[in-house]
């Protein structure tokens, strides 16, 4: 059995990052990770379970891993050396039991929320955020019964999803997934998580202009939530920037009004919005702008576009970045982040990603599901590579757009590599 | 020895390669045989003595009016208006025509003792002068005498305070114009008459007035009903612009029309080949047809762009006539059909021509796609009178290097049209329905419009409605040597070699088509029999 490992090594971690240069994920045959021979890892207790995974995604924070660009703020939860692969759709060989303490039998498939929050590192009692179901925001994940590790994928304890050796799940952290969902469909539910809880962070009002800044996954996840989970109660406008073709048909596909290339994204704005222009940044602007990009660039587009009190959600993941935040101050922009999933609190306008509420709220991962299904993300799985050819996958998924993809898998389900 | 008249030639073995316009360049072109080239009439000629001429009309006005002194008289208030920046083309020569009329007005204003005297760029929806442009129409005297004191200003379509409403045509079309123009006691307009549709009523009715008005005439349906714009007995747009001109008239606005022609000495010497016909170049215009091209082969678009425009014309008045506006025009519309027709026998499957640098709205610009559309299938398309040069379903080509490229002063909302309208749809119709009215209130194009030097925001819907005649009568569109991607979003095919476009051409008119080439500018009028 093999599994792609990524080790603490920093000649090799140097190395990558030079190549990275040349692109994202070109480093991937010089760098940290390396395919090794590997045994499945320990059950680290009571209420783990073994899953052998079928796809596991390569995700953006994946690609900034490997090409060294990942922010320094991560290094003290993460525990070395690690195995990657947190987007992973599996299967159960012993069975087990789901998060809602449903009993899934031997075979069953289910889709892993990797989150490593209280539960799976035996905290108790939790602490307020994962009391909440906002497991996002744990207060523990560098201790507890495991290694430090914000997500499966990056704990030195759980193994990861590119790995034919399989990882352990906490059953906080199993969702079944329904005999209707192909594996490509419920590999995408966990991206697709991530833009249903960026979407809500929205703090969207009916009448609003929104603009999206990128339609890889993450973008295009977000779009499709807008549509399917905000729209019918806060109808809105969605603009969004894409670069390629084939994301700017999909981002209409799945509900934007208008799609425009990145440069031409702030005039549409300006233009939807009626706004004027001063000193090339938009007088007033769109009511939410979502990057989804993450780069010092996008981050200063979206200040450039988003109205005096208006809100800018950070989707994708951030490195260090320089970003003049006058606009910021000046216009009192609210600048939050959009991590991963908890419990979303929809239903009335204005509402926010519930944190520290209890009521009536839905897992983020339940409403994923809906999404996947309502929007069939699973087609944005463009194409999948076996563990062995993970050099080329790597390099495919860091020049996803260019190449006409949207989502690139490890296919762990012992078939020839395929693209479609 | 009197010029030639415009000339038909039907091509031969041993004709010579046809020049065609390029933008800022030229190709030549070796036409089929069979095919026809349509040229200009040679220049007319000019008047002798253009100030005298001028004097003469001001005393001996046409129609039912006074001779201008004798509606002159101290205490008045007198406006004088005149046609912007889109006329002549190119622009002309110092001394401007309307510097010359307009201080003849000025000075017989001053020999009745008319203190309030006011200029005013009609400029309608289109972009602001900038002070060069001012001085080089008005001449310094006057801007420096005028613009100082704020007798000098640019007609703002948008200052609500600024614009009287007349009332509504018998056909619904609300009128309004420029406030002071309307409450003067004289109107005196001073127009330029390039083409046949220029002047008369829609030198007010249009040029002094606002989008609520023009609406009326500037939309898709009217423009398909104009066939052509330059035939006003066919034109829908000629007849809205009377409906409303009459209407100014009866709500006792007094005008007095200054109309002036010119004849089609278009280019200054180093391009005269340009003026000619092929096989007539000596060798001298060969010589110059080669270092001209030459220099521009090897030179940067927009270096090659700004020599053009520093291009002036030496287009010389050959007549002017004032009085009654209805009177002036018919004889102005008669002297350019006497300049300008060339008599054409039947159609034609193919049409061609050459796109130059300048249209009307890209003096001191860029000609971008829409207007390359516009200056093809709006103008060239319509200068003919009774039936289009190129049958129905038949196919133009069209020459011009149409980069994706806009001038974000002048065009700004060209460049939202371009890249969200036109992506969505190129139907006159529906983005008229669906997207003008947005782009005509916008405030930000409002703001640069007023303040700036950019065309309304409605505007580039105009040019593209401008096209809608042709877009409905055409079986297809061909650009070559346009960039690709610009010319597709046109809703056109584009074509890298004049030959690649005659095979496109074929799939559409079937084979052995005829072809004809209108060879302008110089502008030229085909009287289609």
């Amino acid at each position: 059995m093999k599994a792609l490992v990524f080790e603490r090594n920093l000649p090799r971690f140097a190395a990558s990052r030079v190549a990275s240069i040349f692109g994202s994920g070109r480093g991937a045959g010089i760098g940290p990770l390396q395919l090794l021979d590997a045994d499945p890892p320990d059950l680290p207790g009571a209420h783990w379970h073994r899953l052998d995974p079928l796809l596991s995604g390569i995700c953006g924070s994946d690609l900034a891993t490997l090409d060294g660009r990942s922010s320094r703020y991560f290094e003290d939860i993460v525990s070395f050396p690690f195995v990657p692969g947190h987007e992973v759709v599996g299967v159960l060989p012993d069975g087990g039991t789901a998060r809602d303490g449903s009993v899934l039998a031997p075979g069953s498939r289910a889709v892993l929320e990797p989150v490593l929050g209280c539960a799976p590192r035996a905290i108790e009692p939790h602490c307020p955020a994962c009391a909440a179901g906002a497991t996002n925001d744990c207060a523990n994940l560098a201790f507890g019964a495991l290694a430090p590790g914000l997500q499966t994928g990056f704990c030195t304890d759980t193994g990861g999803g590119w790995s034919t050796a399989g990882l352990v799940a906490h059953a906080s952290q199993l969702t079944a997934v329904p005999d209707d969902f192909s594996d490509e469909a419920a590999v995408i539910v966990e991206p697709a998580a991530c833009g249903v809880h960026a979407a809500l962070a929205g703090g969207i009002t009916p009448g609003d202009t929104v603009a999206v800044l990128g339609a890889g996954t993450l973008g295009l996840a977000t779009v499709a939530a807008l549509h399917h989970l905000v729209r019918p109660t806060s109808p809105c406008t969605v603009v969004v920037g894409a670069r390629y073709p084939h994301q700017r048909q999909l981002a209409e596909r799945l509900g934007a009004d208008t799609v425009v290339p990145p440069a031409q994204l702030a005039r549409a704005v300006r233009h939807a919005t009626g706004s004027l222009v001063v000193a090339g940044r938009l007088a007033g602007g769109a009511d939410v702008v979502f990057d989804c990009v993450g780069s010092a660039e996008s981050l200063t587009q979206a200040l450039a576009m988003v109205r005096p009190r208006g809100r800018v959600v950070l989707v994708g993941m951030p490195g260090k970045v320089s970003v003049d935040l006058a606009p910021l101050w000046h216009r009192e922009i609210a600048l939050v982040g959009a991590y991963t999933y908890g419990v979303e609190h929809h239903g009335a306008h204005g509402d926010r990603a519930a944190h520290g509420d209890t009521d009536d709220g839905r897992r983020t991962f339940d409403l994923a599901l809906d999404l996947v299904r309502d929007a069939d993300l699973g087609s944005l799985v463009s194409a999948t590579y076996p563990l062995d050819r993970y050099e080329e996958a790597i390099a495919h998924a860091g020049s996803a757009g260019r190449r006409g993809a949207v989502k690139v898998a490890f296919d762990l389900r012992n078939r020839k590599g395929r693209t479609r | 020895m009197s010029p030639r008249p415009g000339f038909v030639l039907d091509v031969d073995r041993s004709t010579p390669p046809t020049l065609f316009w390029h933008g800022e360049r030229f190709r030549l072109e070796r036409l089929p045989e069979g095919s026809r080239v349509i040229y200009a009439p040679e220049p007319v000629e000019a008047l002798s003595d253009p100030s005298t001429a001028i004097r003469h009309a001001l005393l001996h006005p046409l129609g039912d009016k006074d001779p201008l002194p004798a509606l002159l008289r101290p205490g008045m208030r007198l406006t004088i208006a005149f046609d912007d920046i889109s006329l002549p083309l190119p622009p002309m020569e110092r001394p401007d025509i309307r510097q010359l009329v307009i201080e003849q007005v000025l000075d017989l204003a001053a020999a009745a003792g008319v203190d309030d005297v006011e200029l005013i760029v009609a400029l309608a929806l289109h972009r602001r002068m900038t002070e060069a442009e001012l001085r080089h129409a008005l001449g310094d005297r006057i801007y420096d005498a005028f613009a100082p004191n704020g007798l000098l200003s640019q007609h703002d379509a948008e200052d609500a305070d600024a614009l009287t409403y007349i009332g509504q045509t018998d056909h619904g079309e609300d009128v309004e114009i420029n406030r002071r123009a309307a409450e003067s006691d004289l109107l005196v307009y001073v127009n330029i008459n390039l083409v046949a549709m220029d002047g008369g009523h829609k030198s007010v009715a249009t040029g002094l007035s606002s989008y609520r008005s023009l609406r009326h005439h500037h939309n898709p349906e009217t423009m398909q009903k104009s066939r052509s714009f330059m035939d006003q007995h066919r034109s829908e747009l000629h007849t809205s612009n009377w409906r409303m001109g009459r209407l100014i008239a009866e709500s006792g606005i007094d005008i007095f029309q200054i109309e002036t022609n010119l004849n089609t000495d278009t280019f200054p010497s180093q391009f005269a080949f340009l003026q000619k016909r092929e096989w007539e170049w000596s060798a001298r215009d060969r010589f110059s047809f080669l270092g001209v091209s030459k220099v521009l082969d090897r030179t940067p678009s927009k270096v090659a762009r700004n020599i053009f425009h520093t291009v002036k014309a030496p287009h010389r008045m050959t007549a002017v006539q004032a009085g009654e506006v209805e009177a002036v025009h018919a004889v102005t519309t008669q002297n350019v059909w006497d300049q300008q027709g060339v008599v054409v026998e039947g159609q034609t499957d193919i049409l061609t021509m050459g796109l130059p640098y300048i249209s009307p709205y890209n003096v001191n610009s860029i000609l971008n796609p829409i207007l390359v559309a516009c200056l093809g299938l709006g103008y060239f398309f319509n200068l003919y009178r009774n039936k289009p040069l190129v049958r129905e379903g038949g196919v133009l080509i069209m020459s011009h290097p149409t980069a994706w490229e806009f001038n974000p002063v002048h065009h700004p909302s060209y460049i939202d049209f371009f890249e969200q309208v036109l992506s969505e749809t190129t139907d006159p119709g529906e983005l008229s329905k669906h997207y003008e009215e947005a782009y005509a209130t916008d405030p930000w194009y409002v703001h640069l419009y007023r303040t700036g030097h950019a065309y309304h925001g409605v505007h580039p819907f105009y040019m593209w409605y401008w096209c809608a005649h042709a877009l409905q009568h055409l079986g297809a569109v061909i650009v070559v040597g346009g960039d690709p991607a610009a010319v597709r979003r046109l809703g056109f095919r584009p074509a890298s070699t004049m030959a690649d476009a005659l095979e496109l051409a074929k799939d559409v008119v079937g084979p052995s088509p005829t072809l004809t080439h209108l060879h302008a500018p110089p502008i030229l009028m085909a009287d289609v029999q």
